[in-house]
């Protein structure tokens, strides 16, 4: 039924050949690696019996370290030492600037103005950090399963933008590693939870984590997890609950004097631990080391911590009830609460977010750990190791995106809470005679305003054929995928000529500084690459030859004799190209099969489509 | 293909909308990007490019007022978009007045019961709108379909207002 029954004995190359795959939680806090195996999704864990590890980075003299290891370095060699760097995914130095008063490194911007962080080991981007993190666990889930990935399934936090969701994919990529999809945290809890207990129903799911908050509100019904709406904050989380009991510290400890890097990040340790005291005991002793040599001793009681920390937990809540009146639901239709993330273990956050929902939040399943179990699951089904699986992910956009239009003023083009993939056409024209250029600038966001939305492109059209002001109708499509990363094409409708379009990310990364990156990143070097971008054009070309293969012998019928020797021939060319090592002949191979098998492909989605609703009585669907 | 094709039901502004979400998920599982993770690049934007379609066509026939006016654009009456605005002398008077009923709710005695009763007789309007638009699409000559498609118009000024009429009641009941 479905276009490419890619695991049906025959099909493949190798059928039932097991595939390897993992599901990736890269936490702001703390990252872990889950996998299915036996049947069973398990956190994996390293040679010390961990299963999660710190994500933070140490750029030492010598090497790079990942985990406990740079942990161990957060004080001692703060400037050094990359902390909850998905904070500063996707983000410019000013973005971080404002939401970030103190910080123990030296930034700087990138072309585009996104932060960069200078180490002693040279300047390295949120990206390349992540990269480093992602790098342990891809090794683990590689020594583990015993082989070569082939593929891992990342999460990110519903509410990331198009910037941060690419930034995040970028990382992987810049491993080698197939990224599958990038899957929301909330949905992924949903799939663990779901799974586990076979729910029916409307589930809300509250993620408060290190770093960001989500709160997703999906039905689930018969294996698919359909989100209704998400919200959420992309800075909100843990270290926001530390920031503000490291100021209260910092008041009480009357202590006025410089705050150097080690200070920071001391007071910062000082307040995660009395945070997590707190979850367990009425009031927790602090102390604290100042530079005048002085010892500041000092007592935090529940209930001042839980004045301190209300203003975060009410802007959670606000979100929350938004999220329900986008799902066009009331909360009294909400069958479960799951809570997700470790500041989820803040009694307060638990009892207030009882209240709002009017019932016990969920939290048997561990929060730190289920984001990952569902993230290998997923993984598990889109490599292919279950080809019965009924499971359906119908995930959202977070964010409106929409365009600039005159007076500094956006125009929604596809609204939040769309249920992604989607597509959306908007039409323009020429205000010149002979104009053959456009600018448009693409924006995410909920505000009115341009200036209060995240800038995603700028976009540039050219080779519009010259006409009469308004007589050229532009169409330009708007395309976001699985993973909510949006893609832009355009077209001149009158004349039918595609326009090309030049693509300035606002916040992405010029190609020039995607080119460095991987030329720098340690793992490859200059020989290595070309290997590598072989390697992965020899799996792109034997996907599209299997693909191809198992099509002519379930769509034979779809095709004429004369249709099918053209296709037969792209795919010869194609074998034979895949068996050498030229890169451009494998690329051009490729691209043949795809032109002549266009026509194929379309139909056999038509036929798929028209399958599907064949035979189905709705009484038993 | 149409969207009403695509799902396989009639042309009708009635429809049962359990039955429209199965076939939605059941065209969902067979074309969603998820399925082809192993495909090739070209299968897999098709796939992007479907199931975007379908997701669509779903928004599109799953509530009554798009329903309409997806019905009128086949009919080739576009509703999306324009700048017409009623000339109705009468519907626009009734609309003043329910404007100024929703905005001395909050000030009245009895503000939630108001609110409710509020609601109950928004609701009434639209469905007899929505009934009205049944016939009219039904017997389908031009000036039908014209009258139809001022009842589109008349049904959004409708479902404003009762927007509005939502965020006053939850403002009155402090959510």
């Amino acid at each position: 039924m479905a276009l490419l029954q890619i695991s049906e004995p025959g099909q493949s190359s190798a059928p039932h050949q097991h595939r390897l795959a993992a599901g990736i939680d890269l936490g702001t806090t703390n990252s872990l690696v889950a996998s299915v195996r036996s049947g069973q999704a398990t956190i994996l864990l390293n040679d010390q019996g961990v299963g999660s590890i710190p994500s933070i980075v140490h750029y030492g003299e010598h090497e790079i370290k990942v985990g406990l290891e740079a942990k161990a370095h957060a004080v001692s060699d703060a400037t050094n030492t990359v902390v909850s760097v998905k904070r500063f995914m996707g983000r410019t130095l000013e973005d971080i600037q404002a939401s970030h008063k103190e910080l123990p490194y030296n930034l700087s911007a990138s072309e585009n103005g996104l932060v960069t962080i200078e180490t002693r080991t040279g300047v390295v981007n949120p990206i390349q950090v992540s990269s480093e993190i992602l790098k342990p666990l891809v090794e683990l889930a590689k020594s583990t399963l015993a082989g070569e990935l082939d593929g891992v399934v990342i999460t990110v936090p519903a509410y990331f933008d198009d910037a941060q969701r690419q930034g995040t994919k970028d990382a992987a990529e810049l491993l080698g590693v197939k990224v599958f999809r990038l899957l929301n945290e909330p949905t992924a809890a949903a799939i663990a939870y779901g799974l586990d207990n076979d729910q029916e129903g409307i589930i809300a799911v509250y993620d408060l984590g290190g770093g960001t908050f989500d709160i997703s509100i999906l039905r689930l019904n018969k294996g698919v997890f359909e989100v209704l709406a998400t919200g959420g904050d992309s800075a909100l989380g843990g270290d926001d609950i530390d920031q503000v009991i490291a100021d209260w510290i910092i008041a009480q400890s009357g202590y006025d004097g410089d705050h150097s890097p080690a200070l920071q990040r001391e007071i910062m340790q000082l307040a995660c631990r009395a945070k997590e005291s707190l979850s367990s005991q009425d009031h927790t002793e602090l102390t604290l080391n100042l530079p005048c040599g002085n010892d500041w001793h000092g007592q935090l009681s529940r209930d001042v911590f839980d004045s301190l920390i209300q203003p975060i937990v009410k802007r959670t809540l606000m979100a929350c009830r938004r999220a329900v009146r986008d799902a066009d639901i009331n909360t009294s239709d909400i069958l479960k609460v799951v809570m997700v993330g470790g500041s989820t273990r803040v009694p307060l956050v638990r009892d207030k977010v009882g209240q709002y929902f009017e019932q016990q939040p969920l939290t048997s399943i561990d929060p730190d750990k289920v984001v990952a179990i569902g993230a290998a699951i997923q993984a598990d089904i889109l490599a292919g190791n279950k080809p019965d699986s009924d499971m359906l992910l119908l995930d959202v956009l977070p964010l409106s995106l929409g365009l600039e239009t005159m007076g500094g003023l956006t125009e929604k083009v596809i609204s939040r809470n769309t249920t992604i993939p989607v597509a959306k056409a908007q039409e323009f024209t020429t205000f010149k005679d002979g104009q053959t250029a456009m600018a448009l600038h693409i924006l995410q966001g909920e505000r009115e305003l341009v200036e209060d939305c995240r800038s995603l492109a700028r976009f540039e059209l050219r080779g519009i054929p010259p006409m009469a002001a308004g007589a050229a109708h532009i169409r330009v499509t708007f395309q976001v995928d699985a993973d909510g990363l949006l893609s832009v094409s355009a077209m001149e409708k009158s004349s039918g000529v595609q326009t090309s379009i030049e693509v300035k990310p606002s916040f992405g990364l010029t190609d020039n500084e995607v080119a460095n990156m991987i030329k720098d990143s340690m793992t490859f070097a200059k020989d290595d690459m070309q290997a590598r971008m072989l390697a992965e054009e020899k799996v792109e070309a034997s996907r599209v030859h299997e693909g191809l293969v198992s099509a002519l012998k379930i769509d034979a019928h779809l095709l004429s004799s004369e249709e099918r020797a053209p296709i037969e021939q792209a795919m010869a060319q194609l074998a034979s190209a895949q068996a050498g090592s030229d890169l451009k002949s494998i690329k051009d191979a490729i691209a043949l099969c795809d032109k002549v098998s266009q026509d194929f492909a379309s139909r056999r989605m038509d036929q798929s489509i028209r399958q599907a609703l064949s035979g189905q009585s709705v009484d038993n669907i | 293909m149409n969207y009403f094709e695509l799902f396989a039901l009639n042309h009708s502004f009635v429809l049962d909308t359990n039955e429209l979400r199965a076939k939605y998920l059941e065209l969902q599982r067979a074309v969603h990007p998820d399925k082809f993770a192993n495909a090739s690049e070209q299968d897999r934007l098709l796939a992007v490019q479907q199931s975007a379609r379908i997701n669509d066509g779903f928004g599109m026939l799953k509530t009554p007022i798009s329903r309409a006016e997806y019905l009128l654009s086949l009919a080739g009456i576009e509703l999306a978009h324009e700048y017409q605005t009623i000339k109705d002398p009468m519907f626009l008077m009734e609309q003043m007045e329910l404007r100024e009923a929703l905005e001395d709710i909050s000030t009245s005695s009895d503000p939630e019961q108001e609110i409710i009763d509020f609601q109950q007789q928004i609701d009434r309007h639209i469905r007899g709108f929505e009934q009205q638009f049944v016939d009219l699409f039904a017997a389908g000559d031009q000036s039908s379909l014209n009258t139809a498609a001022d009842n589109v118009r008349k049904l959004k000024f409708m479902l404003k207002l009762a927007t509005e009429a939502r965020e006053l009641e939850e403002r009155l009941l402090g959510f």
